[in-house]
C-alpha cells in the first residue's frame, strides 16, 4: 500500500516536474510546479514528516506559487521572440543544467556517506516526541543562535530589496486614513446664501 | 481472540474512511443548502424584504430549487478560454474546501481524521483555495473575471498571514496543532473557551483576555477577508467588476464556485467555533446531567457545535447586510499595517506569558 503511493506519488513529482520546462504556456507551468511542490508534500507525509508537509504546501504552494502565478500571469510573454533565442542559449542552458545535475549527484553521494557529518552521530528523538517538537527543539533550543544568524541574513535581504525599489516622489497625494475619517459635515458642507442673478463668487 | 476483525484491516479501514467522508460530505452539502436559504431570509430581513418564500414551507426548498436549475442550464465555455484550466479551477475550488472538513471535529471522538498537524492542515488547504480563483479568473480569458482573480490573490495572500498568527496564539495557548486536544482544553463551561483568554484567569492570566478577546474579532474579520465575504468582496464587487472571477461561468461550474465557497464560509464559523468558542464543549458543564462518552453526551455536543456555528454563519451573514464595501486600499492597510503587526504583537505577548506565567508544561 505504501509503495503504491510512494510510486504514484513520485510518478506524479517527476512527470509535472518535466512538465513544468515543456510547457508550451507559462502558466501552465507555474500550475504543473505547483501540482510537484504538492505531490512533493505528499511524499513528506509517506516518510511521517507531516510538519515539514504542511510547511511546504503553507509557504510554497499558499504563498511563493500563488505570487509566481501573480506575476507570470501579468507577463506579456511573446513566445516567437521566446523560441528565437532558443539556440543560441542553449549551450549555456547546458552547461548549466550539467552543472546543476552534477551538484545533485555529488550532494546525493555526499549524503549516502554522510559527508561533512560523518564520525557525528545524528541527534535521534524517540518516538515519544512528535515531529514538530523535535523540530522546534533543534531549531529553537539547540541551533537556535544559528537560526536567529539565517533570520538576521533574510533581513538584511529584504532590507537591500526595498532599498532598491524604494522611490520618494514628490507630487504625490497621499491618503491620510485619519484626516479621512475624522472629516464631519461642518469641515466639509458650508451653506451660502445666494442672491438672484449675483452667483457665488469664487 | 480470535482473528483480528475485518475493519481493523486496510481495506477495512479504507471503507470506514470512505463511508465517514462520505457521510461528512453529504451532512455538510444538505446544511449547506439550509445555510443558504438562512443566509438570503438575514438579507432579506435587514432589507425589510421577505426573502425567499415560494418553495416549500417558508421557502425552506429554495436551494434545492435553484441546484436544479444550476446543474439542467447549459455550460457555456467562452471561445477564447483554455478550456481545461477553466474547468479544473471551479472542481477545484470545490475538492478544496470540502477536504478541510476531514479534520473537524463535531463532537468527543467524531472526526474523520484526527491528526496530530490538524490545524496546519485546515490552514494550509484554506491557502490553497485561491488557486480555483486565479485559474478561474485566467482561463476565462477576460478583462473583469481576470482582474477579480488578481484582487482576490492579493487579498487572501495578505490576510493569511494575520490568520496564520491568530492561530498561532491559540497553538501557543493550548501547546498542541491537534484540533481535538485544543477543543478538549476549553473544558469546563465558557469561561474557559479561549475567546476569553482559555481559562487561568486568575493573577497574570489576567493579561490573556483582552488578547484573546482582539484576536476571535480579527479572526472574525479576516475569515471575511479571506472568504471574499463582504464587506471585502472586492474581487467579485458587482458594481465595478460584474462578478468577478466567476463572470464568465455558467451552470454546473457556477455551483461549484459558488458551494465551494460558502463551504469555505462555513468551514471558516467550524475554525472560529474551535479555535475561539469551545468547539463542542457546552457553555456549562454538563458532565453531571449526562455521563460523559454516552451517546446523549455526543448527540448534545454535536448540537453546540453545530449551534455555534450557525451563530458564526449569521453574523457572516449580518456583516454583509449591514456594512457597506471596503475600498481596496483600505483593505490592504487594514491588512498588512493593522492586523499583522497587532497579531504579531499578540503572539509575543502570549509566548511571554507561557514563558514567564508559570504555567508552561
Amino acid at each position: 500500500m505504501l509503495a503504491i503511493a510512494f510510486y504514484i506519488m513520485a510518478a506524479v513529482t517527476v512527470l509535472s516536474g518535466a512538465l513544468v520546462i515543456t510547457a508550451r504556456n507559462p502558466v501552465h507551468s507555474v500550475l504543473f510546479l505547483i501540482l510537484a511542490f504538492f505531490s512533493a508534500a505528499g511524499l513528506f507525509v509517506l516518510m511521517g514528516a507531516e510538519f515539514l508537509a504542511m510547511l511546504l504546501v503553507v509557504v510554497y504552494v499558499g504563498a511563493v506559487a500563488v505570487l509566481f502565478l501573480f506575476v507570470v500571469m501579468m507577463l506579456d510573454v511573446d513566445f516567437v521572440k521566446l523560441r528565437q533565442g532558443f539556440a543560441n542559449y542553449l549551450p549555456i542552458g547546458a552547461v548549466v543544467g550539467v552543472l546543476l545535475l552534477t551538484e545533485l549527484i555529488m550532494i546525493a553521494i555526499a549524503i549516502a556517506d554522510r559527508g561533512a557529518a560523518a564520525g557525528q552521530s545524528p541527534q535521534v528523538y524517540g518516538p515519544e516526541m512528535s515531529n514538530i517538537e523535535a523540530i522546534g527543539r533543534v531549531l529553537y533550543t539547540d541551533y537556535v543562535y544559528l537560526f536567529q544568524a539565517s533570520g538576521l541574513v533574510l533581513l538584511v535581504a529584504m532590507i537591500g530589496a526595498i532599498v532598491l525599489t524604494l522611490q520618494h516622489r514628490v507630487h504625490v497625494k497621499r491618503q491620510d486614513i485619519h484626516t479621512q475619517v475624522t472629516r464631519r459635515r461642518k469641515n466639509a458642507v458650508e451653506i451660502v446664501q445666494v442672491k438672484t442673478g449675483e452667483g457665488i463668487k469664487e | 481472540m480470535t482473528e483480528p476483525s475485518f475493519w481493523a484491516g486496510p481495506w477495512g479501514w479504507t471503507i470506514i474512511t470512505i463511508g465517514q467522508s462520505a457521510a461528512v460530505i453529504m451532512g455538510v452539502m444538505i446544511s449547506l443548502a439550509f445555510l443558504l436559504w438562512g443566509d438570503r431570509k438575514v438579507w432579506a430581513g435587514v432589507q425589510m424584504r421577505k426573502g425567499p418564500n415560494v418553495v416549500g414551507p417558508f421557502g425552506l426548498m429554495q436551494s434545492f430549487a435553484d441546484f436544479l436549475k444550476f446543474v439542467l442550464k447549459e455550460v457555456i465555455i467562452p471561445a477564447g478560454a483554455d478550456k481545461t484550466v477553466f474547468l479544473i479551477a471551479p472542481l477545484l475550488t470545490f475538492i478544496l474546501a470540502f477536504m478541510s472538513w476531514a479534520v473537524i471535529p463535531f463532537a468527543p471522538g467524531w472526526v474523520v481524521s484526527d491528526i496530530n498537524v490538524g490545524i496546519l492542515y485546515l490552514f494550509a488547504i484554506s491557502s490553497l483555495g485561491v488557486y480555483g480563483i486565479i485559474m478561474g479568473g485566467w482561463a476565462s480569458n477576460s478583462k473583469y473575471p481576470f482582474l477579480g482573480a488578481l484582487r482576490s490573490a492579493a487579498q487572501m495572500v495578505s490576510y493569511e498571514v494575520s490568520l496564520g498568527f491568530i492561530i498561532i496564539t491559540v497553538v501557543l495557548l493550548t501547546g498542541s496543532m491537534n484540533l481535538s486536544d485544543i477543543v478538549n482544553a476549553q473544558a469546563g463551561g465558557f469561561w474557559n473557551w479561549n475567546f476569553l483568554g482559555g481559562g487561568g484567569l486568575l493573577g497574570l492570566g489576567i493579561i490573556k483576555l483582552p488578547i484573546m478577546l482582539g484576536m476571535m474579532v480579527m479572526f472574525y474579520i479576516s475569515a471575511l477577508a479571506e472568504t471574499n465575504r463582504p464587506p471585502f468582496d472586492l474581487p467579485e464587487a458587482e458594481s465595478e467588476l460584474v462578478a468577478g472571477y466567476q463572470v464568465e461561468y455558467s451552470s454546473t461550474p457556477y455551483l461549484l464556485f459558488m458551494i465551494g465557497e460558502y463551504a469555505n464560509i462555513v468551514l471558516m464559523c467550524a475554525m472560529i467555533t474551535i479555535l475561539f468558542f469551545g468547539g463542542w464543549q457546552s457553555p456549562i458543564p454538563m458532565d453531571s446531567i449526562v455521563p460523559q462518552g454516552s451517546l446523549a453526551y455526543i448527540l448534545i455536543s454535536l448540537g453546540w457545535f453545530i449551534l455555534k456555528v450557525v451563530f458564526w454563519f449569521i453574523m457572516f451573514a449580518l456583516a454583509k447586510a449591514i456594512v457597506p464595501r471596503y475600498r481596496y486600499d483600505q483593505l490592504m492597510r487594514l491588512g498588512w499595517k493593522v492586523f499583522l503587526p497587532l497579531s504579531l504583537v499578540a503572539v509575543v505577548l502570549i509566548a511571554a506569558y507561557r514563558v514567564f506565567g508559570g504555567n508552561l508544561v
